[in-house]
């Protein structure tokens, strides 16, 4: 059937989209809904290549604390959520630390790199 | 007595906002008292994003949003004690507060500013029936565990409550492993982001179930079900609709409350309805030089209203120290018309102003294609029409200060009107 | 051999274990839980009754007389919260005034002193929040509100200190009657002792009915209650009785020693001696008919409830004395209200029971009665606090933020005999958790300390029974399949 109903979320207005494949449509699929061409654009890439900013902690050493924030830097492809977790649940990350410091980089090939998300004093 | 200028409680974003205000505005003698080992807050646990698009035109997760606020802070020098509680304030600002290295110290301030935050509203809050096993955790109690202590907290999970946190934790309990059965809201409408039902729960095939309710607790020692039921207009539970959920874990998402037991220690009035300190223009409570900011005064939902409404808080609370507020002059209340459930300030002393006064409100219920009439002693002062209006979201109405001194307001009303098609 | 094993650690079996530690005897106390106090105890209205409620000349008046006015210097000895602020028994019509005669004339019998009934006028004087249909009261100035478990608890802190054994997560499955004494079979271990007493509260029928021909049956009836927030204030100065029906009490509405409300209990017949739940029904009626005795209470402002059970005996009076059938094996069951109250003479007069199967006990020359001072941070000075902390830093870092409560009172709860092990011990002891948080601020914390002073992973630690477990491990285990951790180092 090839049709999606996504609520959208760039605005707080949260259009009731509703997406259909359509081979003649310029894009490819076509969206109605939608009060804007943001939102067109949103139902779009929900049903072509749905992204999403990642945010977990990894276990910490040589700190007072046990876990660090992380953050992917950027959108990483939705379907790949539970595989990046196992990723980054096997990672240890050593004390001290800055924001913003490469703790995964080129997560599971996607081009975006998982950073820390705060700095880390070192225990001593 | 050890004076200072302006002491801060709480290190939170509220505090840390204030205090870098409040020495952006001359005045060098601030110290801010943290109970927890770290400055940041609540913030510290929420390691989700979708904080400072307003403030920083950036999406960032609390520890980045917190640790910008942070190094400000130190890189301008402002005393801070960590580990340190403050156990009783009084109207002529003096402060005593503990921790391991100074004892029992007594302090005096010119200023206060209360930056507590919130706790949240427990089990008993809602008297949900039943036995009294382990595995039932508030949200942000099961959020510190995982987040900061690093422990899981179960496997089968059931959470009561569809505000921001009971849905980032669905998320965040998910991608560490476990099973959330469903979300379960009382209310016919999330009180959340609606970017979150669709982030948190649709991403994750969690069902979020509306007008629904925990109405029985099973299991000895650790819970072994939750009894969910639909419930009426009235929010009763409707015979018939029970369902038994069987989980290992239930999180509670109901509320959170404002945490004034050291503000009511200093005789603050505190407000009925937000459960926060009376304030006025200047963030300034009801008694003099005590000034407060961030969740204590009411719920926030974005962090960047808690920033903007703390750097307000440090700006005046400067002024007061330098002896520029004013106390006298025209007066004016604020008050909540129909639709509106809240107002702060509460009260505006006019002569205080700058060119705009900010008004933060939260409505009692949805609507759509609304607007909000905002009224000086009756007139019409201004209209903002609104297409959506939830509880949820935190309004804000931003008010050119001549409006009031020209028609000499007495009392400000905003309410919510249909809109006329 | 032990020369006594008392079976139970509840109130009546931590007071007797206490009042048995003066004499030279070798003492155990077995409890089937995982801590002191865990049956009725810690689930009661906390009430020490002034005595006119039970008929004449059974063992409930008879003991409840008696135990109240030793109350004072028990819990000044052992340092545990009691007040004695007086009770009003309420009525709201001619019936009521009637049963409050009754009432009044049984409390002379019985010998309580005191006692006055009051008209409305004088009820209003004293409770200002009193119901508008209350007409008459009966008043009891020597009623009293204590802390139950914590004197539990105490009594056995001060038992251990003066030699008793304490045997925790033990339930008796079987007692044997040998030649001389008793063989006892509990969950893990078997012991012998010469005199056995059973305490065993919800189950004391089931011990007796394991040696005696005499049987009993011990029948649990629930009751639920609300607790409120401190900052209600004192809605009541007195303890508040609705008059009593034929089935019980009636709703109390009473402060308690630490500056709560509580509103309860109901009564309701349960089908287990398990069933401690909370019914949506049961709380809805308690709060919808106890406006009638004390208006405007504000249920919004609830932060726990709870149930407990009753231990209503087949005989309808408390079960205490040697067995006819089985010399030495000495019971104290059906002990409900005024179990709390009664259990101080209660003790006393177990203690000559045992005296008797024994025929004469030694007194010890180095028993010390009292219990080592809590410290209540809270409750110092701010000199006493400041000291306190310069003395020992731990009692400068507050983990209770609604109770204020310091980590030094939190690690002597801990490190104390009968101390606490689980965060529901650490709550009963110390008082974090039993703020209007419940817990939520603290329990990380109180459980991480749990963690460091028992020498365990936080993930052993749990609630309060042994299978109440909280966490069930670190996040992000390592997944050994896909070849361990990758170090990253920065």
């Amino acid at each position: 059937m090839d049709v999606y109903e996504k609520i959208c979320i760039v605005c707080p207005r949260g259009c009731r989209l509703t997406i259909k494949k359509d081979e003649k449509s310029p894009r490819g699929y076509t969206v109605e809904g939608n009060t804007c061409k943001r939102g067109e654009d949103y139902g779009i890439k929900e049903v072509t290549n749905p992204t999403r900013v990642l945010t977990s902690t990894v276990v910490l050493k040589n700190s007072s604390l046990k876990r660090l924030p992380v953050v992917t830097k950027g959108d990483i492809p939705k379907e790949k959520m539970f595989e990046a977790m196992k990723v980054i649940n096997k990672v240890v990350a050593y004390a001290p630390i800055n924001g913003g410091d490469i703790i995964i980089e080129n997560l599971l090939d996607t081009g975006v790199n998982l950073i820390a998300g705060r700095s880390i004093l070192s225990q001593n | 007595m050890y004076e200072y200028d302006i002491v801060i409680i709480g290190g939170g974003p509220a505090g840390l906002a204030a205090a870098i205000e409040a020495k952006k505005n001359g005045v060098l003698n601030i110290l801010i008292l943290e109970r927890d080992n770290e400055l940041g807050g609540i913030l510290k646990q929420c390691i989700h994003n979708g904080f400072g698009l307003d403030i920083f035109k950036e999406e960032l997760t609390g520890p980045q949003y917190a640790e910008r606020f942070i190094n400000e802070l130190k890189s301008m020098g402002i005393e801070y004690k960590l580990d340190t509680m403050v156990l009783n304030i009084d109207e002529k600002r003096k402060i005593s507060y503990i921790n391991k290295q100074d004892g029992f110290v007594n302090i005096k301030a010119v200023a206060i500013i209360l930056a507590m935050g919130c706790r949240e509203r427990p089990r008993g809050a809602i008297s949900i029936p039943g036995t009294r096993p382990s595995g039932i955790f508030t949200a942000g109690t099961a959020q510190r565990f995982i987040n900061i202590e690093g422990y899981q907290v179960g496997k089968k999970v059931v959470i009561l409550g569809s505000g921001d946190i009971g849905m980032i934790m669905a998320r965040r309990l998910v991608l560490e492993g476990a099973e959330v059965k469903a979300v379960v809201e009382i209310m016919p409408y999330s009180s959340g982001l609606t970017r979150n039902i669709v982030q948190c729960l649709h991403d994750y095939d969690i069902p979020l179930y509306l007008n629904h309710t925990v109405i029985e607790i099973k299991g000895r020692d650790r819970i072994e079900g939750a009894v969910v039921a639909e419930v009426d207009k009235n929010k009763k539970p409707i015979s018939g609709t029970e369902t038994y959920y069987e989980c290992d874990t239930l999180l509670l998402s109901i509320g959170l409350i404002p945490e004034n037991e050291l503000s009511t220690k200093a005789n603050v009035e505190i407000d009925p309805v937000t459960n926060g300190p009376v304030v006025n223009e200047s963030m300034e409570t009801s008694v003099e030089g005590i000034f407060s900011c961030g969740n204590v005064v009411h719920v926030h939902d974005l962090v960047d209203n808690v920033t903007r409404e703390s750097y307000k808080a440090g700006r005046c609370a400067a002024r007061y120290v330098k002896g520029e507020l004013v106390c006298g002059g025209q007066v004016v209340k604020t008050k909540a018309g129909e639709g509106i459930r809240y107002i702060v300030p509460q009260v505006i002393r006019v002569e205080n102003l700058d060119e705009h006064i900010n008004l933060l409100m939260r409505v009692t219920d949805i609507y759509k294609n609304a607007k909000l009439v905002v009224k000086g002693n009756d007139i019409v002062l201004k209209e903002i029409n609104k297409m959506q209006l939830t509880p949820g979201e935190m309004e804000e109405i931003v008010l050119d200060s001549k409006l009031l001194k020209e028609n000499n307001i007495r009392e400000l009303t905003v309410s919510v009107e249909r809109q006329v098609e | 051999m032990y020369d006594v094993a008392i079976i139970g650690a509840g109130i009546i079996g931590t007071f007797i274990a206490r009042e048995l530690s003066r004499y030279k005897l070798s003492i155990i106390l077995i409890e089937k839980e995982n801590d002191i106090s865990n049956g009725c105890t810690k689930a009661n209205t906390g009430i020490v009754h002034a005595g006119y409620d039970a008929k004449p000349g059974t063992k409930m008046a008879i003991f409840n007389v008696k135990g109240n006015p030793m109350f004072d210097k028990i819990c000044e000895e052992l340092d545990v919260p009691f007040k004695r602020i007086g009770s009003l028994v309420v009525g709201f019509d001619e019936e009521d005034e009637k049963t409050i005669r009754e009432l009044y004339e049984r409390g002379q019998i019985n010998g309580v002193p005191k006692l006055e009934i009051l008209d409305r006028k004088r009820v209003l004087e004293m409770e200002p929040n009193i119901g508008d249909e209350v007409i008459v009261a009966l008043y009891a100035p020597t009623a009293g509100i204590v802390g139950p478990w914590e004197l539990a608890i105490a009594l056995a802190e001060n038992a251990i200190d003066n030699g008793v054994e304490l045997l925790l997560n033990n339930g008796v499955k079987n007692i044997t009657k040998l030649e001389e004494g008793f063989s006892i079979e509990t969950e893990k271990r078997s012991l012998e002792a010469k005199c056995v007493i059973n305490c065993a509260g919800i189950y004391s029928d089931e011990i007796n009915n394991m040696v005696s021909e005499e049987k009993y049956v011990v029948t649990p009836r629930a009751g639920q209650y609300y607790v409120l927030d401190k900052s209600v204030g004192k809605l009541t100065n007195n303890t508040i009785f609705e008059c009593p029906k034929p089935y019980g009490k009636g709703v109390v509405v009473t402060p308690t020693v630490h500056g709560n409300m509580m509103i309860g209990p109901d009564n309701r017949i349960v089908p287990t001696k398990e069933s401690k739940e909370t019914t949506m029904e049961g709380l809805r009626d308690l709060r919808d008919t106890v406006g009638r005795s004390v208006k405007g209470i504000p249920f919004n402002k609830t932060i726990t409830n709870f149930t407990g059970l009753r231990n209503d005996s087949s005989t309808g009076d408390f079960i205490i004395g040697e067995a006819s059938d089985v010399k030495g094996f000495i019971n104290v069951g059906g002990i409900k209200s005024p179990g709390l109250t009664s259990s101080p003479a209660i003790a006393e007069y177990v203690v000559r029971l045992v005296d008797n199967v024994f025929d004469g006990l030694n007194k010890k020359d180095d028993f010390n009665p009292r219990r080592r001072k809590m410290i209540r941070f809270e409750e110092l000075s701010d000199e006493e606090k400041n000291e306190i902390i310069k003395e020992n830093p731990s009692y400068g870092r507050i983990i209770c933020r609604c109770e204020t409560i310091t980590e030094g009172e939190i690690v002597d709860s801990i490190h104390r005999n009968a101390g606490a092990r689980t965060v529901d011990g650490v709550k009963r002891r110390a008082r974090p958790g039993s703020g209007r948080c419940q817990g939520g601020f603290c329990s990380p914390r109180v459980m991480e300390i749990l963690a460091r002073e028992l020498e365990v992973d936080i993930t052993e630690v749990v609630k309060d029974t042994k299978d109440s477990y909280i966490l069930t491990g670190p996040t992000k285990e390592v997944d050994e399949v896909e070849g361990g951790i990758e170090n990253v180092r920065i």
